[in-house]
């Protein structure tokens, strides 16, 4: 499925609905406290000619440190809400602002470069580079990014340690199980120290009994760091790791 | 970069069959090259090695030594020419020659050239009927110390050493005294005979601090016309067949190296297509298309050298195997090196096929998708 597929339908309701903030972080008082403000983003697509809306003013904020679950059906617009504040696509209207960095009208490449330094992704079908080890897969984002060599593979020893991964660190991803690959998604999504991660459907290719584990090891990681997370996912066993959980349908959110 | 280079390690396989399709491609563009390069050296080795900047032809000859007849007088306006520090004479004959031991009608094809000022590689000159042999004219039975004997009147010339690599018009030279070859030709090519003093070409050196490329024009001046003179290079195209020879196989070689474009840029497609996936996670995390492509662009160029390697190691093996006289093929560095260079240029242009390919993965594609 690609982004095009998660955004709402033609038959779905125009963006001329009112905007509502139902973040529920209107206590914080500034970008300093937020990993993540979005304010009045929009996002619409031209498909036949006709306009489609896959995000309708969305108003979402999220605390440093916070864990928040998006949930919400497919076509719903969470994974075009989850590309847009992870710089992967750009707002046609509003704003987005990203430990502090307003990414709204960020060209191309600035966007790689927040997205090197600043998120962390890991992906549904986990997507490893099926030719690198672990520990390799999670030095690519240093060598993607700026480069810290040395510092960068302490790093990622430290992370693969953590994700009880060490003893796997040479192996390829298809030597891996499911689980290893997932925890050296997750590794790699840490490697940038990144203010804001973003889970798409991190448990959906797993079994129950490794979602939760899965899910405790997000949970835990986050919780050590403080680091923001955004999970996004149709089951809502998961929103129990989560601090928060808002739902979206039809490209708004509903608490 | 570093992750293109641990897939080519790593996944060799994936590159296998461009490695094969490139070594085969730079392995034909080395044998095209060394044979162009073999034929050019069969026909005008023993002119580029000339030691002079000009050479003087009469101005009826069109360029051709066999045509060509310089007299004693228009050497001496020659000689007087400001910038010309010396002048040579040298005169061709091509005859069949019978070697001792050969069947009667076994003739061997050689270019006796009676020479003043001795070309590159070529000794003194020797005493009068007697001739340096080119190492070639070994394969024909030819031995130092043999006798053999030139055209329909069976001139007797005694091989007292030899040479290496002085070929003219595809023929093994001989290296004589100009009344050697004179005697040569006034006895065999009665219709042709040269008089005393008398030569078909004069070769010219320049003085120190003479533009060479003045002296023709200079020289055929002085001889009020009697004289069409060329820098050694435009007398090396000149003679009959290398351009022909050289424009023939460059458009071979030209058409090879559009092949291995078409390769690259096939192979590179659509291993680009199979990365679609992997590009935009990578662009997810961080990576940007000048990155990817970079990435492309190496593993084309890795591919390349490797291929090349081959290609001129099996060239190499092919040039230390053909024997002297056999096939005309000769591998120089420079031939090998400009086929480097064109099969690397092949690589980056077909590469940038891919371009639009990478640019335009879009990196939200890695999120939200399941397969």
């Amino acid at each position: 499925m690609n982004s095009t597929d998660t955004t709402a339908g033609p038959d779905q309701p125009s963006s001329d609905q009112p905007s509502s903030d139902r973040s529920g972080s209107a206590q914080r008082s500034g970008d300093g406290d937020l990993a993540l403000r979005m304010t009045g983003v929009r996002k619409t697509y031209q498909l036949g000619g006709e306009e489609v809306v896959a995000l309708d003013h969305v108003n979402l904020s999220v605390g440093a440190g916070e864990i928040l679950c998006l949930l919400g059906p497919s076509g719903s617009g969470k994974t075009t809400l989850c590309s847009i504040a992870g710089g992967l696509l750009s707002a046609t209207e509003g704003e987005v602002v990203v430990g502090g960095q307003d990414i709204t009208h960020y060209s191309e490449r600035q966007l790689s470069g927040f997205r090197s330094e600043t998120v962390g992704f890991v992906f549904q079908a986990v997507n490893l580079v099926p030719f690198l080890t672990a520990r390799e897969n999670l030095l690519v984002v240093d060598e993607l990014g700026r480069r810290s060599g040395k510092a960068a593979r302490s790093r990622a020893d430290t992370l693969l340690d953590e994700l009880s991964m060490t003893d796997r660190a040479k192996y390829l991803p298809s030597q891996l199980s499911g689980g290893q690959r997932q925890r050296v998604a997750i590794g790699r999504s840490l490697m940038n120290e990144p203010q804001l991660v973003l889970f798409d459907e991190p448990t959906s290719a797993l079994d129950t009994k490794l979602g939760e584990q899965v899910m405790d090891l997000i949970q835990s990681e986050m919780r050590q760091r403080g680091t923001a997370a955004i999970i996004v996912t149709h089951d809502d066993r998961i929103t129990r790791y989560a601090d928060r959980t808002v739902h979206i349908i039809d490209g708004k959110l509903d608490a | 970069m570093k992750v293109a280079l641990l897939e080519l390690r790593r996944r060799p396989g994936r590159f296998s069959t461009a490695t094969v399709i490139l070594t085969l491609i730079a392995t034909l563009l080395m044998l095209l090259g060394g044979l162009l390069d073999g034929l050019l050296d069969g026909s005008t080795s023993a002119v580029a090695a000339q030691q002079g900047e000009v050479i003087v032809f009469s101005d009826t000859a069109e360029n051709s030594f066999l045509r060509s007849r310089v007299s004693p007088e228009t050497r001496d306006l020659i000689e007087a020419v400001p910038g010309v520090a010396a002048v040579g004479g040298i005169g061709v004959a091509q005859l069949g020659g019978r070697v001792p031991g050969n069947a009667d009608r076994d003739l061997i094809d050689v270019a006796l050239f009676g020479y003043e000022i001795a070309p590159d590689g070529v000794p003194k000159l020797p005493a009068a009927g007697e001739a340096y042999a080119d190492r070639s004219l070994e394969s024909g039975g030819v031995r130092e110390g043999m006798t053999i004997e030139l055209g329909p009147q069976r001139t007797p010339i005694t091989i007292v050493g030899w040479v290496d690599g002085l070929a003219y018009s595809g023929q093994g030279t001989l290296w004589a005294a100009p009344e050697t070859w004179r005697d040569v030709v006034n006895e065999n090519r009665p219709g042709a005979g040269v008089g005393d003093g008398v030569f078909q070409s004069l070769i010219v050196q320049a003085s120190d601090g003479t533009d060479p490329m003045t002296l023709p024009a200079a020289i055929d001046a002085a001889t009020d016309g009697a004289t069409d003179s060329l820098v050694l290079d435009d007398a090396i195209n000149a003679i009959p067949g290398v351009e022909q020879q050289s424009s023939t196989f460059n458009q071979i070689i030209g058409v090879t190296v559009i092949i291995a474009i078409i390769v690259v840029a096939l192979f590179f497609a659509l291993l680009t297509v199979e990365r679609t996936s992997l590009y935009g996670v990578l662009k997810a995390i961080g990576a940007t298309s000048r990155t990817l492509f970079g990435g492309v662009v190496l593993q084309a160029v890795v591919v390349t050298l490797v291929a090349s390697a081959i290609g001129g190691t099996l060239a190499l093996v092919l040039d230390l195997a053909v024997p002297p006289g056999g096939i005309p093929y000769t591998l120089l560095p420079a031939r090998v090196l400009s086929s480097v260079v064109f099969l690397l240029i092949a690589a980056i242009i077909g590469c940038a096929f891919s371009l639009r390919r990478v640019l335009r993965i879009d990196p939200a594609s890695a999120i939200g998708s399941g397969s």
